[in-house]
């Protein structure tokens, strides 16, 4: 049995559960063994990308530890995965022990989407999803860890599932972490572009695999009244959908006929 | 030119509310992206030339005082001269030296950054000369009194109408008063006035786009001839350019050349593409009887010995500015220098100092579009962070951001307190929030909600607390059955 370390993402923790328990439903399906340490909050890119070097090692550690003894640690985010893996190593440049074990967690480390299509040679899931969906490609997944191929890969195999590509699909949606509140202007430019491009695509759902780009615009979204439902493609693919859309109210009456 | 970055959060927000600017925008996205990406899909060894185009410059960079130095010696054997300019004022003064030297009235100036940093023209022009931009795109700013807005298209901001209105505002002095509104009409316009313009100047100024250290030449690369005309008609021809410009071979140039201009529009190759040479020889049929090189340090050295080393391999296509989601929205004058974009971001704090522009390394999601497009292969996220690095060493971020990081790195390294903290705010919230699914408004979080709901949390409690209670309930129920 493969032994898997999950690393929930703060934003999943905070925010939706779901996803993390989607994501072990999956895992678990495809034949690994999935355990969460308690020891995890963060993987310090919130401090990374502020410049606060210190920060930033103290939490790496933290993180290296706890998943020192798993196979795999999998995160159902690039951003997050994309942390540990790429700039993890950098951070400890003149530091060769704590290099070697930050060397040795990124070579283990996967983002959910790349280690069940890459790693574990699984693309299909007993999942359906009846209906037009669109995609959003995250940034860092897409650029630092080459995410692109296996989100599609994986709906292709989800029954009713039609996938209608919005255009520019990988342009950034404006969240950039601490940026969507340091340049929020900005940043509601480029989210309000991007669910224009949503909405235009026709699709009735947003899927994405990074919870903070889903949580930016599925808030313009909702903000604008858009009527499209937002999920993390994990909930789609563990079939754990009957939960509110991101953003959408328990007392929302959701017609079965638009839930696609 | 005025450093105005500190301003970029409120020019920044103007620019978002400027509609002439959006539809302008827009067309840089839709030319400029489209185009380099059928022009790139065309050389199927595009990445085989930037490896090829990184390393070379790498070479350079690490012996860039050895190529300097044969290039001013093949310029010198050629009949030139070469000036070396430890800052923009040095490059100034020797190039104002020069035109008073020369009783120069006149002066014609293809674009050159590095002369934008130096503010040249506001130096020519307080020596009592008159400097005139050959470029379009500079000649229409130059008529606006505004700076560059783009790097190699320094005009993009402005509509057709508004270079109608600037036309008939400044041509009226030519005895020109017809307002001019079709495109064709406006380029022959300019074209006639510049004409006159180039034949009279006593000297041109350009910069360059390569120096050659084995021959002394300089490759000059335009699409309007203006930096042919400029560099070949008067006496006088001056060269300003940053150190980081030269190159070992010809052939080198001809790597670098495959890059460039596909970088830039998406042509394959600019309209002129030349190869000047310094003074012209006997059997030339025209050129200038003096030529000058002014090299430009302006803390290229100190980026050189730093952590910036990598940044001196840009060579100005504006790749990265046209891909950055940031500038489309904001366009170049937000910035408040000379460079705007990913690449303005990094070189700005790099030459005024970090302190006069600490918002730009900031105004940036890292999504990495502009390294991935950049022709040189500069890692600019990377180059970003180190700035970042900078602001937050020296305190120069905001004193709210730098205390909620503190909060977060405190709660971050203790899981359980977090965990103790984070349940009950996540369990509160998401009963408040469950029935309408988010909140339009909430304390604290103004800048999420300005023009976002925000999702509140679905969970009735954390992921971490959820599950560990699922984990005991499943202890518990195995205990109960073994």
């Amino acid at each position: 049995m493969i032994s898997v370390g999950l690393f929930v993402t703060c934003l999943v923790d905070l925010h939706r559960p779901n996803v993390g328990f989607a994501a072990i439903a999956l895992l678990e399906e495809a034949g690994c063994t999935v355990e969460v340490p308690d020891s995890q909050v963060c993987c310090g890119q919130p401090a990374y990308n502020s410049g606060d070097d210190g920060s930033t090692i103290k939490i790496a550690k933290q993180v290296i530890t706890a998943f020192e003894r798993f196979q795999y640690v999998v995160v159902p985010s690039g951003s997050c995965a994309s942390m540990i893996v790429a700039h993890y190593p950098e951070l400890f440049s003149d530091d060769a022990i704590w290099l070697k074990r930050a060397e040795d967690l990124a070579g283990r480390s996967h983002e959910l989407f790349g280690f069940l299509v890459d790693i574990m040679k699984v693309d299909t899931f007993p999942a359906e999803h009846v209906g037009d969906v669109t995609y959003h490609d995250a940034c860092s997944g897409l650029r630092d860890l080459g995410i692109k191929d296996q989100p599609r890969q994986l709906m292709s195999n989800v029954s009713g599932l039609s996938l209608v590509e919005m255009e520019d699909t990988d342009v950034c949606c404006g969240f950039g972490g601490t940026f969507c509140v340091k340049f929020p202007d900005i940043s509601e430019r480029m989210v309000s572009d991007k669910a224009a491009l949503v909405k235009q695509s026709g699709a009735r759902t947003l899927l994405g695999g990074d919870m903070g780009c889903l949580l930016n615009i599925s808030g313009r979204l909702s903000r604008v009244d858009a009527n499209v439902r937002v999920f993390h493609l994990a909930e789609v693919l563990a079939g754990m959908t009957d939960v509110p859309a991101i953003g959408e109210g328990a007392g929302t009456l959701t017609d079965p006929a638009t839930k696609a | 030119m005025q450093v105005q970055s500190l301003n970029f959060k409120a020019r920044a927000s103007d620019a978002l509310k400027d509609e002439d600017l959006k539809a302008a925008l827009g067309n840089v996205k839709n030319g400029f992206i489209g185009k380099r990406a059928a022009a790139v899909k065309l050389v199927p060894e595009w990445e085989q030339i930037r490896t090829e185009a990184r390393d070379l410059k790498n070479h350079v960079l690490e012996n860039l005082d050895h190529y300097l130095l044969a290039y001013e010696a093949a310029v010198t054997d050629n009949g030139g001269h070469v000036h070396w300019a430890g800052s923009s004022t040095d490059a100034n003064d020797i190039i104002v030296d020069i035109c008073r030297q020369a009783g120069a009235r006149t002066v014609t100036k293809g674009k050159s950054m590095v002369g934008e940093e130096a503010n040249l023209n506001g130096a020519l022009e307080a020596a009592g000369m008159e400097a005139i931009e050959t470029d379009l795109g500079e000649y229409i700013i130059q008529l606006a009194k505004e700076a560059p807005s783009h790097i190699i298209a320094p005009a993009i901001h402005k509509t057709k109408e508004q270079v109608s209105d600037l036309f008939h505002q400044h041509h009226a002095q030519y005895d020109l008063h017809e307002r001019i509104v079709d495109r064709s009409a406006l380029v022959n316009e300019a074209r006639t006035i510049l004409r006159e313009k180039f034949r009279c100047a006593d000297v041109g100024i350009t910069g360059a786009n390569f120096l050659i250290a084995e021959t002394g030449q300089h490759v000059l690369v335009t699409n309007e001839g203006n930096g042919d005309l400029t560099s070949n008609l008067p006496q006088i021809q001056i060269v300003i350019v940053g150190i980081e410009k030269v190159i070992p071979t010809l052939e080198d140039a001809s790597c670098l050349l495959r890059l460039l201009a596909r970088s830039a529009t998406g042509q394959h190759f600019s309209n002129y593409t030349s190869l000047m040479s310094g003074p012209a020889r006997k059997e030339d049929l025209d050129g200038p009887e003096a030529f000058h090189v002014v090299l430009v340090d302006n803390h290229r050295t100190e980026m050189l010995a730093g952590e910036l080393r990598e940044m001196l391999r840009c060579f100005r296509c504006g790749a990265c500015l046209n891909h950055c989601p940031v500038y489309g929205a904001v366009g170049g004058h937000a910035y408040g220098w000379v460079y705007p974009g990913p690449m303005g971001s990094v070189v700005t704090p790099a030459m005024v100092g970090i302190e006069n522009a600490p918002d730009l390394p900031h105004a940036c999601t890292l999504n990495g579009r502009c390294a991935e497009v950049c022709p040189m292969s500069i890692p600019l996220p990377r180059l970003l962070r180190e700035h970042r690095r900078q602001t937050f060493e020296r305190s120069l971020q905001t004193p709210g951001a730098r205390y909620g990081l503190g909060v977060w790195a405190l709660l971050a390294t203790r899981p359980r307190l977090y965990q103790w903290t984070t349940r009950l705010g996540v369990s509160l919230m998401s009963r408040v929030g469950r029935k309408r699914g988010h909140f339009r408004r909430l304390l604290l979080a103004g800048a999420w909600t300005q023009s976002r709901n925000l999702p509140s949390p679905q969970g009735s409690s954390t992921f971490m607390n959820e599950y560990r209670q699922r984990q005991k309930q499943n202890n518990d129920t195995e205990r109960l059955h073994s």
